[in-house]
Formats: C-alpha cells, sequence, structure tokens
C-alpha cells in the first residue's frame, strides 16, 4: 500500500473540518477599517464658514476624546443626523466638523436650519482628508482620543440607537 | 393530488434507489454465480430504469403545479403567480433550491436510467459497481429533498395568490442557466459512478473509458455553455465592465470546468492507449467533488460572493454531509484501491500522449490555483484574519501554467501516439513560432500593454493557427467528425482568448460627468448627452439618459443605459448598454448624478467603454461547446457503426456455423 495514496483523502478531510467549523461560526459581514488604532493623518483646513475656526489634528490632542464628523451640506443624511450631533454635544461631547467640498454660504445657511453642534468646522474642498482617513463616503464619525489615535469609526449617518455605542466608545478612549 | 402523486413517486424512487444500491452491492460482494445472489443482480438494472420513470413523473408532477398555479402548494405559493406568462410559470419551477434539487435529481436519475437501459458494453460487474454508485450518490440527494426541502409541501389553507410576480427574475437566461449547470453536474456524476465501478472491480479499461467518454463530453460542453453564458450575464447585468470577477461562485462554476476538461483528454488517452488508470479515476472523483463543492460554497453562504444567492447554513450542512460522504468514501476506496491497478501503457516522452499528460498537469495546476484562492479566505477566517483574494493572484499564477499550456496544445494534436520524432513537426512549429513571436514584437511595438495581454495575443494568434494544422495533407472529407470538433473546440479557445486579451490590452474607458449637450470623445466614438428622463416600469422606476453615439463622424446611434430602482424588494441595478459591433462593444453606464456646473445645469456621472473584440470571449466558448458536440456525435455514430460491424460478423460466424454444421453430416 502507497502512503501518497492517502493524500488526497488527507486533504479534503482538512478541508472538510475548516468548512464545518465556518458553517456553525455567525456571518460578520462588516469591514473594519484599517485606520482603527492608527494615528490621525497631519491635516492643517481652514475655516468653512467665517464666524467659526478651521480644524487641524493639532486640535485633538489633550483633553477628553473627541469625535471627528464628515458631513457636508449637500448630504441629506447629514440633515437627519445632525439632531443626533446635537445630543452628542449636550452629553459633553467635543465635536470637530470636516466639510466636505463645500460653499461657506452654504455650511453658514445648514448651520443655521438644522443647528451648530460643532466647536470647529474645517474646510477640505479636495477631499484630500477623507481620502486619507479611508472615508467611504459622507457623512462619516470618528471617535479620536487625547493621543490623536483613532479608536473607532462609524460609517454613515448616526441614528438615535448609535448614541449610546458612541458614548461608550468615547469613554473607552478616556482610558 | 398532483401533489401527492409527486411526493409518492418520489419516496418510491428513493426506495428504488435503494434497492438499486443494495442489490448492486450484494451482487458485487458474492459475485455472479447464480442462486439467490443471481436474484440481486438481476434487479439492478429494472430498479435504475424504473427509478428514472418515478423520478420523472415526479418532476413533471412539479411541473403540472407550476403549469396550473395550484395555491395550496407552499413551494408555487412562495415562487410562483397567476398572472405569470405561461413560459415562466414552468421555468419557474427550477427557479428555486426546492424545484432545482428536485431537477437535478430527475436528470441524475434519467441518466442512470439510460445507462441501465442501453449500455451493454462493460463487463456486468463493473455495471453493476457503476449502478450501485449511482444509487449510492442519488439516495442522498433523495434524503436531502424528502428530508429537509419537499418541494409538495402543502399549505393548511390555500392562498389567495402567488408571492413571485418578481420582473427581475423573468428572464430567460436566468431561466435556462442553472439546467444547464445542472445537466453538466449531473454528467460529472454519472463519469464519477463509472470510476468507481471500474475501481471497485479493478477493471480500467479502454472499454470503460469509451463507454464514459459521452457523458464527460456531454458534461463538459454543457458546462461551457453555463459558464460562458453566466460570464455574458455579469458583463451585462451588473454594470462594472468586466466578465469575470474571479468571484467565489464564479470560480464555483469554473473548478468543475477545469476539471472536467482534463478528464476529457485522460479520457481520451485511456481509450487510445490504455495509459493513465489511475489518473483518469482520480480525475473523476475530483471533477464530481468540484461540482459538489461549488454548490457548496454556494448555498452554503460561506464566502461573500457579489452574485446574490439565497444562502441557508443548514442546507450547507446537508451538502457539506454528502460531499463528505461522496467524496471522502471514493477517496478512501482510491487510496485502497489505486495500488492494485497498474499504471497501463508505457510512452515516449515525444508523443501524442505526454502533450496530454502535459498539459492534464497543468489544467491540474491552475485548478489546484483556483482552488487554493477560493478556498484561502474560508482558511484565514477561521483564524479570524478577513482577506479578499482578487486577479493580483489569479490572473498571473494561473498565467504561470496556462501559458506553457497553450504552447503544448498547439504541438499536441500534431504528434503521433506512442512515440514521435520533433524533427517531423518541425516545420508546423516553426511557423507557429514565428507568428506567436511576430504578434508579441508587434504588439510590443504599438504601445504599452499589460504582459498577460501582449502573451495572450500572441498566444491566441498562434494557437488559431495551429488548431487547423491537425487538418493539414489529410484529405477533407475522410477526417473524423471527433477531429473536426477538436480542431473547433482548439480554435475557440484561441478567439475567446484573444478576446480576453484584446479587451484587457485596448479597452478605452472614460468617466465623465456630463450636463445635457456636452459630448466625449471615447476612442474614435463621439457621445453626445442629449438628456435623462426619469422613466417608470412595472415595479421600478429609473432614470434613463439618452445618449447619442456616432463613430468616426457616422451617423449617431441612440443608447439608453438605465439606473433602475425597483421596489418589491427594494433594489437598486444599474441597466447598462451595449452597441454591438463586429468589431468591438460600447458599453455606456449611467452614474449617480454629479452635482452642479457653475450655471446650475445638472451634472451626470456617464460611464462609457470601447472594448474592442470582446464579444470573441462568448463567441469562442461557444465555439468550444460546438466543438464538444461534434465530438459527442462523432464518437457515438462510430461507437454504433463499430457495433452494428461487430454484430453482423457474429451473424455471418453463426451463419457460418449453421452451414457447417448442416454440411458436417455428409463429410461424416
Amino acid at each position: 500500500m502507497r502512503w501518497t495514496l492517502w493524500i488526497p483523502l488527507a486533504l479534503f478531510a482538512f478541508f472538510l473540518g475548516v468548512a464545518g467549523y465556518m458553517l456553525t461560526q455567525p456571518k460578520d459581514d462588516s469591514i473594519p477599517s484599517q485606520m482603527v488604532e492608527k494615528q490621525l493623518p497631519e491635516f492643517e483646513l481652514p475655516a468653512a464658514v467665517e464666524t467659526m475656526p478651521g480644524a487641524s489634528s493639532a486640535d485633538f490632542i489633550g483633553g477628553k476624546p473627541k469625535l471627528l464628523n464628515i458631513w457636508a451640506s449637500w448630504c441629506l443624511p447629514c440633515i437627519a443626523e445632525a439632531k443626533q450631533l446635537e445630543v452628542l454635544e449636550g452629553q459633553g461631547v467635543e465635536i470637530i466638523g470636516i466639510a466636505i467640498r463645500d460653499k461657506p454660504a452654504d455650511v453658514a445657511d445648514f448651520l443655521e436650519r438644522y443647528g451648530n453642534p460643532y466647536t470647529r468646522i474645517g474646510a477640505d474642498d479636495i477631499s484630500q482628508l477623507m481620502l486619507d482617513l479611508g472615508a467611504s463616503g459622507v457623512p462619516e464619525t470618528y471617535v479620536i482620543d487625547a493621543a490623536g489615535k483613532i479608536t473607532y469609526q462609524h460609517i454613515g449617518d448616526i441614528r438615535l440607537e448609535h448614541i449610546p455605542l458612541l458614548l461608550e466608545k468615547l469613554d473607552e478612549a478616556t482610558q | 393530488m398532483i401533489a401527492e402523486i409527486g411526493l409518492a413517486a418520489l419516496w418510491l424512487a428513493a426506495a428504488l434507489a435503494a434497492l438499486q444500491l443494495l442489490a448492486g452491492a450484494l451482487a458485487l460482494k458474492h459475485g455472479y454465480v447464480g442462486g439467490a445472489e443471481r436474484d440481486f443482480a438481476r434487479l439492478v438494472r429494472p430498479a435504475a430504469i424504473t427509478q428514472a420513470l418515478l423520478a420523472g413523473i415526479s418532476f413533471v408532477m412539479l411541473l403540472w403545479c407550476f403549469a396550473i398555479t395550484d395555491l395550496s402548494v407552499k413551494l408555487v405559493v412562495t415562487n410562483s403567480h397567476s398572472m405569470k406568462p405561461m413560459l415562466y410559470k414552468i421555468t419557474g419551477t427550477w427557479g428555486n433550491h426546492e424545484g432545482s434539487m428536485l431537477l437535478w435529481v430527475a436528470v441524475m436519475a434519467l441518466s442512470g436510467g439510460l445507462i441501465a437501459w442501453l449500455e451493454r458494453r462493460l463487463p456486468i460487474r463493473t455495471m453493476q459497481a457503476t449502478l450501485a454508485t449511482q444509487g449510492f450518490v442519488a439516495l442522498g440527494f433523495y434524503a436531502f429533498l424528502l428530508l429537509s426541502s419537499n418541494p409538495f409541501e402543502r399549505l393548511p389553507v390555500p392562498a389567495a395568490e402567488g408571492q413571485g410576480l418578481n420582473p427581475l427574475l423573468q428572464d430567460i437566461g436566468l431561466a435556462l442557466h442553472p439546467p444547464t449547470l445542472y445537466i453538466g453536474y449531473v454528467g460529472l456524476s454519472v463519469a464519477f459512478s463509472f470510476a468507481l465501478g471500474a475501481l471497485l472491480t479493478r477493471q480500467v479499461t479502454p472499454e470503460f473509458a469509451r463507454v464514459m467518454r459521452p457523458w464527460v463530453l456531454g458534461a463538459w460542453v454543457f458546462l461551457t455553455l453555463g459558464i460562458t453564458a453566466g460570464s455574458y450575464w455579469a458583463y451585462y447585468e451588473l454594470g462594472w465592465g468586466g466578465y469575470w470577477f474571479w468571484d467565489p461562485v464564479e470560480n464555483a462554476s469554473l473548478m468543475p470546468w477545469l476539471a472536467a476538461t482534463a478528464l476529457l483528454h485522460s479520457t481520451s488517452v485511456l481509450a487510445a492507449r490504455d495509459a493513465l488508470r489511475t489518473w483518469t479515476i482520480m480525475l473523476g472523483v475530483v471533477a464530481l467533488s468540484m461540482s459538489m463543492l461549488g454548490t457548496f460554497l454556494v448555498r452554503s453562504g460561506v464566502l461573500t460572493s457579489v452574485h446574490a444567492f439565497a444562502v441557508d447554513p443548514e442546507r450547507g450542512s446537508f451538502i457539506l454531509i454528502l460531499l463528505a460522504l461522496y467524496i471522502g468514501g471514493a477517496l478512501a476506496i482510491f487510496a485502497l484501491r489505486a495500488h492494485s491497478i497498474s499504471e497501463g501503457k508505457r510512452f515516449a516522452a515525444t508523443s501524442r500522449e505526454s502533450a496530454l499528460v502535459f498539459n492534464n498537469v497543468m489544467l491540474s495546476a491552475i485548478l489546484g490555483v483556483v482552488l487554493l484562492g477560493t478556498l484561502y479566505p474560508l482558511l484565514t477566517e477561521a483564524f479570524d484574519v478577513r482577506v479578499s483574494v482578487g486577479p493580483p493572484y489569479f490572473n498571473p499564477v494561473s498565467a504561470i501554467f496556462a501559458v506553457p499550456m497553450f504552447l503544448v496544445m498547439a504541438v499536441g494534436p500534431l504528434l503521433r501516439w506512442k512515440a514521435d520524432r520533433a524533427a517531423r513537426v518541425q516545420v508546423p512549429m516553426i511557423v507557429v513560432g514565428i507568428v506567436i513571436v511576430g504578434v508579441l514584437a508587434f504588439t510590443a511595438y504599438l504601445g504599452d500593454y499589460s504582459i498577460l495581454a501582449v502573451l495572450g495575443l500572441g498566444l491566441a494568434a498562434g494557437l488559431a493557427i495551429a488548431s487547423f494544422l491537425p487538418l493539414r495533407g489529410r484529405k477533407l472529407t475522410r477526417i473524423p467528425i471527433a477531429t473536426w470538433g477538436m480542431v473547433l473546440a482548439h480554435f475557440g479557445v484561441a478567439v475567446s482568448l484573444f478576446g480576453m486579451a484584446s479587451e484587457s490590452a485596448f479597452t478605452k474607458e472614460r468617466l465623465a460627468a456630463m450636463i445635457p449637450g456636452e459630448s466625449v470623445a471615447v476612442a474614435d466614438w463621439q457621445i453626445t448627452l442629449d438628456g435623462v428622463d426619469p422613466i417608470a416600469g412595472p415595479n421600478w422606476t429609473a432614470l434613463e439618459a439618452r445618449l447619442s453615439a456616432s463613430r468616426a463622424g457616422g451617423e449617431a446611434i441612440a443608447v439608453t443605459p438605465q439606473a433602475r430602482t425597483f421596489w418589491a424588494p427594494f433594489q437598486a441595478t444599474s441597466e447598462s448598454a451595449l452597441l454591438t459591433r463586429w468589431d468591438g462593444q460600447l458599453y455606456a453606464v449611467l452614474g449617480d448624478s454629479a452635482g452642479v456646473d457653475q450655471e446650475g445645469n445638472q451634472r451626470w456621472q456617464v460611464r462609457i467603454w470601447w472594448k474592442p473584440f470582446v464579444t470573441f470571449i462568448w463567441y469562442g466558448g461557444l465555439l468550444i461547446s460546438l466543438g464538444g458536440a461534434l465530438a459527442i456525435i462523432g464518437r457515438l455514430t462510430k461507437d454504433l457503426k463499430r457495433r452494428r460491424a461487430v454484430r453482423r460478423g457474429d451473424e455471418k460466424r453463426e451463419e457460418a456455423r449453421e452451414l457447417a454444421a448442416e454440411l458436417e453430416p455428409e463429410t461424416a
């Protein structure tokens, strides 16, 4: 009897083992961000609206963990998200906004109509920071700890049920 | 009543499959020696034929339920609707999991019945082992159907109307694609049964190869058609401009095809030269494993795919158990038996056999590459690392094996069996070599293209010429049909390869944000956006772009890509618009709106490709299938002729003996 003849069966048994194990595992289709656990990319953006200061990566260093919110006045989900951002601001969270490909007049109009939860708003006219962050779209929100490290990425608009989760993530980032 | 008849027939068919397995196994164990064992042996063929009849009845009953839209049957309610056109009511029978499994077992039982009824060439013991294996495989599928996915289940209260009026699924391509692949898979299961039958009785002979060959060829033709159609469907439906994405679902259909291609060629060697015995058996087992593995990957949802499928882990477990029983069992028998089968006749290094062996190894290597790439994410995910394997792995790594394979494929058919001299095929080889090098140099001079595309163009040109060389110096009317089949299939590979290489080298792409009235140039086409209008269909709304395309200043032709939104169930699809010319296709897709320009005009993302000779990919696929079909016809007619000649010879001998018997008394 030749032992080489058993190789196909052994390989097949290995496949059965892996496939059988995977069948019992719950399927997770979420896509983890490559930027989580990495340092926030360096940036220095001018003010998106005259009445407020611009934003830079240095603004995130020190103090409490902060939220970085990518949004735009032309983005419909951002309108839906505005209320939730107000709630977070009410809980004492500092939110720095990045307006993507926007005009100062439109930004001012948006803030007047839907509220202003931001302490600073930077203008990203060529989506540079968006690309550096690997953001998949607008809106998107990042939790940044006091050392300037990204600890969590939230893709899409923040809904009511996401508020406790974000607060928890901010809390975790404090430690 | 109809549903009950169907269900009863299905149970009876399952019982007969069990009888077929038991009778075959007992007859095989005790030998064909008369007495009680002989009674078992007598049962095998009738059991297979009756089983085919019953499975056929069961499937026809389900067809009937769908045709009359019997709303007390659960499957009909969930998948059909009384307002559907009759054609889609019928095709809807197999447009779902239960119905497609019933179609599968019905086709499998019918082919088993056909073998039992007509096949008389093999030794009786091999036949019994083959039919017993066939019964064993069928039994698993019957269990799957009856225990976990009964197609005839009734509702306690009949529904008022069916739920399956989804126009998205009313597509003739979608209706015919699954049965095409299933017939291919079933053909491979028949080859598997023959292989195991021959292995169990150690009768791996050229005769066995000749009996198995039409089944392998048939499976291969249907798989080729299935892959060709599937690739074209992905090309126009997904709107990404690509025709192959190395997605798990696509690989699931490619792997059985690769195995079947290898099996087909090694079967030819076994039939003609009595060599490659164990290798052919192994490929027979591998081919069915690949089709079952594909079904498992597609239905269980263990891998994520761009092609949405109704995924169900429970069914996945069932298929995995069947896979373990069939393939595990077959491989165990292989390990125990294969050493007692001698390797067969020897052959020289320069011979038709070694060219075929080389290409067999290359095909198996490509199969290994695709299998590894497909399963790798599954393996790493078990260790919580998520990876995605794509074209950067599949393309170059499979090319490493494909390039030598194409080169040998050009020479192989010119070589003689057993032993040949390289000098004899020198001249045609030099011609083909010059063509390949010439095209390579010319393309490299034309522009800066990817190495794989340039290689593909050169090999396609060489292979196209080489595929016709076997006809050289022969009287065309005297060439066997099967040889024409080979020539056509090999030429089809060249055509397909040319389409792929041309698409990859010469495609021109343009992504533009256009306002109505604006125009862009792609290759020698000028495309103008006339406007974008909302339009509505029966259960969707769409934005339709009115584009006019004119080539080299010629007449403008309307092209209307759509971005559709279905609302039941909610789904956004892009309907690409294709403009086919003999030398390529213009492919247009409408994207999102892209804001407004300075004057406040709405801008639209429009994506346009000009793909030279892309259609050749699918023409090639059709040529390959046609070649396979010709080979089947050629082999079968030759076989029938031989059988008739043998019978005539027998009759003559009989007559001679009778005559001799009559004369004998006089001489004595």
